[in-house]
């Protein structure tokens, strides 16, 4: 079963500017809005609006040093993600599995049946 | 466009009819998917599924066959599942020989409710690989960590 939390999550790293802001804060540590917009190809307030989002998704965390706002990824959550859609995919490996084995199955008894019936 | 895309397939030595048995048929999804399984195969029908002490309600899209076969599940108690509340799941079987059928699976969900519809385009044209296309991002984001 999915949560609101999870929606808020895959919402914040599908997009794609915002997964370019996730990935310079990823390489660069401990950065400020300004010093991301300007290795952005997009505005000041395109930026404040990623940053809030990805801070909402748990993503990323800020803190305040005198006059600026500092922003770090929040690795444990990016982690967790990852982890998530592993574990999605592994889920329904598995069921195909099953499903194969159940199918297969089901055909050599049909077969054994219809040359019975021969 | 879905905020997470899951894809899956699996090669089965079996004719596209048996295994749309095998994924249609309540006693025998009860055997791959959830502990009980309450569902009639009809567009539209509501149904029930039970996972240990959870459950929840599914929803019949696409029946058609032995070609395809869809159903939303988690949703909203109370509310009808629709694009948005939902995460949809699509079943479909293509032959690929006399007694071999390709079983293709995508989950897909989490609209992205407030995205304008130019970015929505983006994100889609840039996510044509899905679910594999997303972990290696994912995993290359993780890769450029500093180790500790």
């Amino acid at each position: 079963m999915t949560t609101q939390t999870d929606d808020e999550l895959w919402s914040a790293i599908a997009d794609p500017s915002r997964c370019h802001v996730l990935d310079l804060l990823v390489s660069n540590g401990e950065v400020s809005a300004s010093w991301l917009a300007g290795r952005v190809p997009f505005t000041r307030q395109a930026v404040s609006k990623h940053l809030v989002v990805l801070e909402r998704a748990g993503l990323v965390s800020r803190r305040k040093q005198g006059r600026e706002v500092l922003y770090q990824v929040q690795t444990d959550r990016l982690d967790q993600a990852t982890r998530a859609m592993a574990q999605l995919a592994a889920q329904w490996d598995r069921r195909l599995a099953a499903i194969k084995r159940l199918a297969e199955a089901a055909h050599a008894e049909n077969k054994k049946g219809d040359r019975h019936d021969g | 466009m879905p905020g997470l895309v899951i894809e899956r397939d699996v090669l089965i030595e079996a004719p596209a009819e048996v295994v749309w048995r095998t994924i249609t048929e309540p006693d025998q999804m009860s055997q791959w998917f959830a502990d009980r399984v309450e569902l009639v195969v009809e567009p539209g029908a509501h149904g029930y599924m039970q996972f240990g002490d959870q459950g929840g309600p599914v929803v019949v899209e696409v029946v058609d066959p032995p070609a395809r076969f869809s159903f939303r599940w988690n949703h909203p108690r109370g509310e009808e599942p629709v694009a948005g509340n939902s995460m949809l799941v699509e079943f479909t079987l293509t032959p690929e020989g006399d007694e071999l059928t390709r079983l293709r699976v995508v989950e897909s969900g989490h609209e992205l409710r407030d995205w304008p519809d130019a970015e929505k385009q983006r994100y889609a044209d840039e996510h044509r690989g899905g679910w594999a296309e997303y972990l290696d991002r994912l995993a290359t984001l993780l890769g450029k960590r500093q180790p500790g």
